[in-house]
């Protein structure tokens, strides 16, 4: 269970919004990456979201490049968790293999504000705004990605399958 | 079963399967280009010494070439030493071109074969019936690591496209106007087929440019038919200089959807009337036909990319701009795809009627098509492009903008200084 500030973003937010191509050359330093986050079209964003936010996006988030410094931004800035109405199939197996938990809710967008708080219960779904005390019910992740998530990423995981 | 369930059936080792279901699936080819630096940081945290297969790994660099700062030439070092140490024997450095155009042009596009890339745009390599799709740089760790990825067999829309394109009309508009219609997440998650006789008719070229820019409305991957002329183009790819098939010839073979395959969806489209379109900023279904935004002054005109810098491309624009002069106020940039194309448009001719109307000719490679370099654009000024994505500060400043279109369209609009129809 994790509980943290929403960081509401529309419909459609491409990785090129996420983490801008001019910055893809930085491959091996995640805090700098981090501060790139969102950065040209959503300035405050670096400014004012706090390590443990969630952000909350409508349909399609991160859709358009497969670079997973769109995730991995996020992650280091220390963000907890993304939900979303839907994602691109690329960023949604990014995030699972960077060991970010990722969820599908229906309906998320126009049950949350921005900066309300939200309780999140990633093995049944639920999710309650404490803010407004509405409940939602996003889907539930598959037992085997759920073990991903929880041993920190694809790279933990194999390490661990290799050493067995 | 479709196409896609079909392939990932014999990939995942089974009789039969259906969307939904997810398979763990045996990888043919593994794909990166410079983002290899980003997988291979990864797969050394797995611990392990050797990749799966050094055979079956493909890199090179066509993102940011040749290096475009300090920071990316110690990329290109690193992973060049990564491949040296594993012995890849499939690595082509900075000097052939965009991924999606030296794989096939290598033999590497092979039908009924599982691709997976560290680029979006993969699905250009369904337009020769492989089932090719575009993953993460960590998930790629894992593919090198084990040589196996899950993936969730897709459920496949189906379109049949007829009709004869009008002169200056060609699978650029066709897919635009498609990707206008669906939405950029019309088939998201999804496999798409094209099939109908417009795509028997269409050069290998054109429906390259369908399955490219099927990413675009969020498909996971996107088939052409697999017919004579693939396999004609896919074997002589794969025949050595002396006229011998290679080892993979033997697996060349026509590969159809079954014709009980079940379809989500089946969308039908005629392109006879079909009319030159635009994608206008700041997403790709922002689909309008060219008459409507015509007139709007541009700044710089780009021809390229792994959507529309194959001869025919170069040789569409070669056409219009034979004999005229690019706009004053234009910059015009023009990138074959790859450095076989380079030459055969050399040999040609057009890049010679480029060079004096007044174009640039940059590298095979990506160019400012991601924003890295070679062309980004300040506040306020406007590109017309033969590219796939026209997002918000895509190709440099938040406040400029991106119109993507055919290499008819942008020829056009090159010599006039606006947006333009090609046959004003
Ligand atoms: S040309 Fe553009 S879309 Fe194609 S691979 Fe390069 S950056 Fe990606």
């Amino acid at each position: 269970m994790i509980k943290g500030k929403v960081w509401k973003f529309g419909d459609d937010v491409n990785t090129d919004v996420i983490y801008p191509g001019k910055y893809l050359s930085i491959t091996a330093d995640p805090v700098e990456m981090a501060k790139h986050s969102f950065e040209t079209v959503h300035p405050n964003f670096i400014k004012e979201a706090k390590p443990g936010d969630i952000v909350v996006g409508g349909k399609f988030f991160g859709c358009g490049s497969s670079r997973e410094q769109a995730v991995t931004c996020l992650k280091h800035f220390g963000i907890k968790a993304i939900i979303a109405e839907s994602f691109a199939r690329i960023y949604y197996r990014n995030a699972i293999n960077l060991g970010l938990p990722i969820l599908v809710c229906k309906g998320i967008s126009s049950k949350v504000n921005q900066g309300d708080i939200v309780d999140i219960e990633f093995e049944t779904g639920k999710i309650k705004n404490t803010t407004t005390g509405e409940e939602l019910q996003a889907t539930p992740l598959p037992a085997f990605i759920m073990e991903i998530i929880n041993t920190g990423g694809l790279i933990p995981y194999l390490r661990q399958t290799a050493k067995k | 079963m479709t196409l896609a369930e079909k392939i990932l059936a014999r990939a995942g080792g089974k009789k039969i399967v259906a969307p939904g279901e997810i398979v763990t699936a045996k990888v043919d080819v593994a794909m990166s280009h410079e983002n290899a630096d980003v997988v291979l940081k990864a797969f050394r945290e797995i611990g392990l010494k050797k990749v799966w297969a050094s055979e079956k790994i493909v890199i090179l660099f066509d993102h940011r070439i040749p290096a475009e700062s300090e920071r990316t030439a110690a990329t290109h070092k690193r992973v060049r030493e990564f491949v040296a140490e594993q012995g890849i024997t499939h690595f082509y450095d900075m000097k052939l071109g965009i991924c999606h155009q030296v794989l096939p042009e290598k033999g590497h596009s092979i039908p009924g074969q599982l691709l997976v890339g560290t680029d979006s745009h993969t699905t250009t390599h369904g337009a020769f019936g492989t089932f090719a799709a575009g993953i993460g740089g960590t998930e790629m760790a894992g593919v090198w690591a084990t040589g196996e990825i899950w993936l969730r067999v897709p459920e496949t829309i189906k379109i049949i496209v007829s009709g004869k394109f009008k002169k200056n009309v060609s699978a650029k508009d066709l897919i635009l106007y498609i990707i206008g219609e669906l939405g950029c997440d019309g088939a998201d998650y999804k496999s798409v087929e094209f099939c109908g006789p417009t795509m028997d008719d269409m050069t290998i070229a054109g429906r390259m440019v369908l399955s490219n820019l099927s990413m675009e409305m969020g498909a996971k991957v996107a088939f052409c038919p697999v017919d004579k002329k693939t396999i004609e183009y896919v074997s002589s790819r794969n025949t050595n200089k002396s006229g011998t098939p290679t080892p993979l010839w033997r697996r060349i073979e026509i590969i159809k959807p079954d014709a009980d395959a079940s379809y989500e969806k089946v969308l039908e489209f005629d392109v006879s009337e079909l009319e030159p379109q635009v994608a206008c900023p700041h997403a790709v279904d922002n689909v309008k036909p060219v008459k409507e935004v015509k007139g709007l002054k541009i700044h710089q005109a780009l021809l390229g990319s792994c959507t529309n810098g194959r001869l025919e491309d170069l040789a569409s624009a070669a056409e219009i701009l034979e004999n005229k002069k690019v706009a004053e106020s234009v910059r015009m940039l023009v990138i074959p795809a790859s450095r076989e194309i380079y030459l055969e448009a050399m040999k040609a001719g057009y890049l010679e009627t480029f060079i004096k109307a007044g174009a640039l000719i940059l590298n095979p490679g990506c160019g400012p098509c991601l924003g890295g370099h070679q062309g980004l654009l300040a506040a306020g000024e406007v590109c017309i492009s033969t590219t796939n994505r026209n997002f918000q500060a895509r190709m440099g400043s938040p406040e400029s903008f991106i119109y993507l279109a055919s290499p008819a369209t942008v020829a056009a609009s090159a010599i006039k200084g606006e947006i333009a129809e090609a046959h004003e």
